[in-house]
């Protein structure tokens, strides 16, 4: 025992000085503070909701819905139920975020590019789009549209008119509506038939031009079979399509597409705020490629042509395409700003009128959340997929 | 050494001019607007936008308008109807707040400028007390001004708030109580702890991954129900507290931006001092990160500010709201465009102002340290 005290591990620190420990204890702690809070809630709700006697579980979603909608993709009447109601207002909120995606990109793009242009006239006016329109409220702009500026446009005897096609007035825009007949399916199997050759040709080429250095015009040959290919079946088959114009009879539209005022100044806000963040994130992207890269493709005897699209865009779709992702996922919850205009929205038809008609407050709330939870967490997932493929290989 | 070729002395010739065409206005014309064909192209549409916007703008909004007056057939020129604007204002600024008590509102008002004032020009010494100024002892003196009950005060209802105080009032309570939560939640994201970065990121992916518009139908409507019988908030209250979970994902994602920003080294340094989590936290990195992270929380801050006005639709009378029901009231039918363009030209000075300040605070820190 006499070096008992050289041979002594060091004392074993006490169970507070113990960081692993204590790290343990913590969190044992804040997950029963976590679980009593939601106790406590699950209890109050319960006893709240017997005392109004509303019932809990989704039993209500078969219910009759016995509201009529302002417009809807799918058929829908009073007496279809309330998970139908649901579908149809998902589906329109689907469709005012893709009408709005489609319309930013291609305003953000032309603007972000304008921003970035020698003209300084040119620029100067891009740079006020984008200082104006980022710093005012999206619901601002949307009840703006809707409440001060469709009601200027003219009645429906005065349409403003687009080659007697398109007509737009107070009550909304009308558009041609395609009527397809049989033999349209052969049209859309040769455009299938195009998008898988071009494929097949892109990849080809490259195993050309890494085992030849011979190039081959991709670009065009895809271009030249996407559009020649679904030509010549339409032709063949006899032109299957017709187009149901608009006309006005009576005090209305009748036939076509009718674009519902509502949806009309929705998509319309969400596509000019949405840009001015969208040309922001071009103009950031295209300056973050430095002047280096241009310099060495010429250096390497790329044409300027050769430069944008092999050297230039590659790089600042890199720094683009994640923030372009988060301004689809901005805009697509954005869109849940329906209700203050009234367009038939998720929100505006679930979490408003399905849950004043049935007081199913906690289930409504639930489902709504949980469709914007998954659209985003599967947006952010697919822009983690994308990071890591494009992530700079460094040594 | 041939002399014949060098019969040209330097300064003997007095200097020529650049050409007139390379420098001063016209130099800059011809670089900037009419290098080419296209360019001069370009430049001729963009002086006919505007034309077509600005002319008739200046014309609708300052010639033509109505300033003085007070009922609408004061607005017989055809421009805008800033009459409507004149008589309302008073509404817009305080909601329904009582007159006589209005005072109040401006003193809070006056204090919240000085104080940002205090926060945001550099010459005024003593940040640090500033900050805590700002976060703790305002809220408080702010809160006892408007709501009253004590000091002989008269107590005014939450219900008659509103207007561009009841803007002002959601955003920065939105931002001042969201902070503290958000660098709790940036810290638990950071943490070793599995079980607590687990919620935090359950937490903060929840709240950014849903519109805050669902965020206030959730507060307003199933708060109520979470809370034991009797206890009963106002609609104010409900829709903070909604805010402020909200905002708080928001803030603990900037925060933690600026906490991976800090070099290993930093953490390594303290660990090496044997200072514990908080100190190391509270000492060492926060100071750092916070310090990097300003330009972002003042974004999210603009963001916000953007985004109260959502509290429209679950019927609170914001500055957006309140002239929202001034335009339907049947006396003043019909000048929705002044309505909106005067909360649009609020919302974008307070808007185009904090970007700017953020734009300019970002350029001084950037100061060369990074790689």
């Amino acid at each position: 025992m006499s070096d008992a005290s050289s041979e002594k591990a060091p004392a074993a620190a006490s169970f507070w000085r113990d960081p692993e420990k204590r790290a343990w204890l913590f969190q044992v702690l804040v997950v029963a503070v976590v679980l009593a809070l939601f106790g406590y809630i699950f209890q109050n709700t319960l006893h709240n909701l017997e005392k109004r006697g509303i019932s809990t579980g989704f039993a209500f979603l078969n219910n009759e819905a016995g509201f009529g909608v302002l417009m809807s993709l799918i058929p829908y009447d009073e007496t279809y139920t309330f998970g139908r109601t649901f579908l149809v207002g998902l589906l329109n909120t689907l469709l005012v975020s893709a009408i709005g995606i489609v319309f930013a990109t291609l305003f953000g793009f032309i603007i972000g590019v304008a921003r970035l242009s020698s003209n300084w006239i040119i620029s100067r006016l891009a740079a006020l789009y984008i200082e104006i329109f980022r710093n005012l409220p999206l619901l601002l702009q949307i009840l703006f549209w809707y409440f001060a500026i469709l009601p200027l446009l003219p009645h429906p005897r005065q349409s403003i008119e687009l080659g007697e096609a398109v007509f737009l007035n107070k009550r909304g825009m009308y558009l041609p509506a395609p009527i397809t007949e049989s033999g349209f399916g052969w049209v859309l199997a040769a455009l299938g038939v195009a998008i898988v050759a071009s494929v097949f040709i892109a990849r080809w080429a490259r195993h050309r031009q890494d085992t030849t250095g011979q190039t081959f015009p991709v670009f065009w040959t895809s271009l030249g079979l996407i559009v020649f290919l679904p030509w010549l079946a339409f032709g063949i088959t006899g032109f299957p399509l017709s187009w149901e114009y608009p006309e006005l009879r009576g005090f209305n539209f009748r036939g076509g597409i009718t674009v519902i005022p509502e949806l009309f100044a929705l998509a319309l806000a969400l596509s000019i705020y949405t840009a001015a963040y969208i040309a922001e994130i071009v103009r950031s992207g295209i300056q973050s490629v430095s002047h280096g890269q241009t310099e060495a493709a010429y250096a390497l005897g790329l044409k300027p042509g050769q430069t944008l699209r092999l050297v230039i865009i590659p790089q600042a779709m890199r720094v683009i395409i994640p923030q372009l992702t988060s301004q689809y996922l901005n805009l697509t919850k954005n869109s849940s700003l329906a209700p203050a205009i009234g367009y038939p929205d998720l929100v505006a038809l679930f979490a408003g009128t399905t849950l004043n008609q049935t007081g199913q407050a906690v289930e409504i709330i639930g489902i709504t959340m949980g469709v914007y939870l998954t659209i985003s967490l599967s947006i952010s997932a697919f822009m983690n997929w994308y990071n890591k493929r494009m992530a700079l290989v460094e040594r | 050494m041939s002399e014949g070729k060098t019969d040209y002395i330097p300064g003997q010739y007095p200097d020529l001019p650049p050409p007139i065409t390379e420098v001063g206005v016209v130099g800059w014309l011809r670089q900037n607007l009419f290098s080419n064909w296209w360019n001069t192209g370009l430049t001729f549409l963009g002086l006919y936008l505007v034309y077509l916007i600005f002319v008739p703008l200046i014309q609708w909004a300052i010639i033509d308008a109505d300033w003085v007056g007070d009922s609408r057939e004061a607005c017989t020129s055809g421009g805008a109807c800033w009459v409507f604007i004149r008589v309302r204002l008073d509404q817009f600024l305080y909601g329904f707040y009582p007159v006589g008590e209005q005072w109040r509102v401006n003193m809070t008002g006056l204090l919240l400028a000085a104080t940002i004032a205090w926060l945001t020009v550099p010459k005024i010494p003593g940040k640090r007390y500033a900050g805590l100024f700002a976060l703790v002892i305002f809220p408080v003196i702010a809160y006892l001004l408007l709501s009253g009950g004590s000091f002989g005060l008269e107590p005014v209802e939450t219900t008659l708030w509103g207007g561009l105080m009841l803007t002002l009032i959601l955003a920065l309570v939105g931002i001042v109580a969201a902070f503290p939560l958000g660098i709790l939640l940036a810290l638990g994201r950071r943490s070793k702890m599995p079980i607590v970065r687990a919620l935090s990121v359950a937490f903060i992916e929840l709240w950014r991954g849903v519109p805050l518009i669902t965020v206030l139908f959730m507060s307003s409507v199933m708060l109520p129900l979470f809370l034991p019988e009797g206890v009963n908030f106002d609609k104010l209250l409900r829709a903070l507290i909604g805010i402020v979970l909200f905002q708080s994902a928001y803030i603990a994602e900037v925060v933690r931006s600026g906490l991976q920003a800090i070099p290993k080294g930093q953490y390594e340094a303290a660990d090496a001092l044997g200072l514990s989590y908080w100190k190391k936290m509270g000492l060492i990195i926060l100071p750092q990160a916070l310090k990097l992270v300003i330009p972002g929380i003042v974004n999210t801050f603009n963001e916000l500010f953007k985004d109260t006005t959502l509290v429209m639709i679950i019927g609170l009378l914001d500055l957006l709201a309140i002239i929202k029901a001034a335009l339907e009231d049947p006396n003043w039918l019909g000048y929705s465009i002044e309505g909106y363009t005067f909360a649009g030209l609020v919302f974008w000075l307070f808007c185009f102002g904090m970007s700017r300040y953020s734009m300019a605070i970002e350029r001084k820190l950037h100061t060369g340290h990074k790689r």
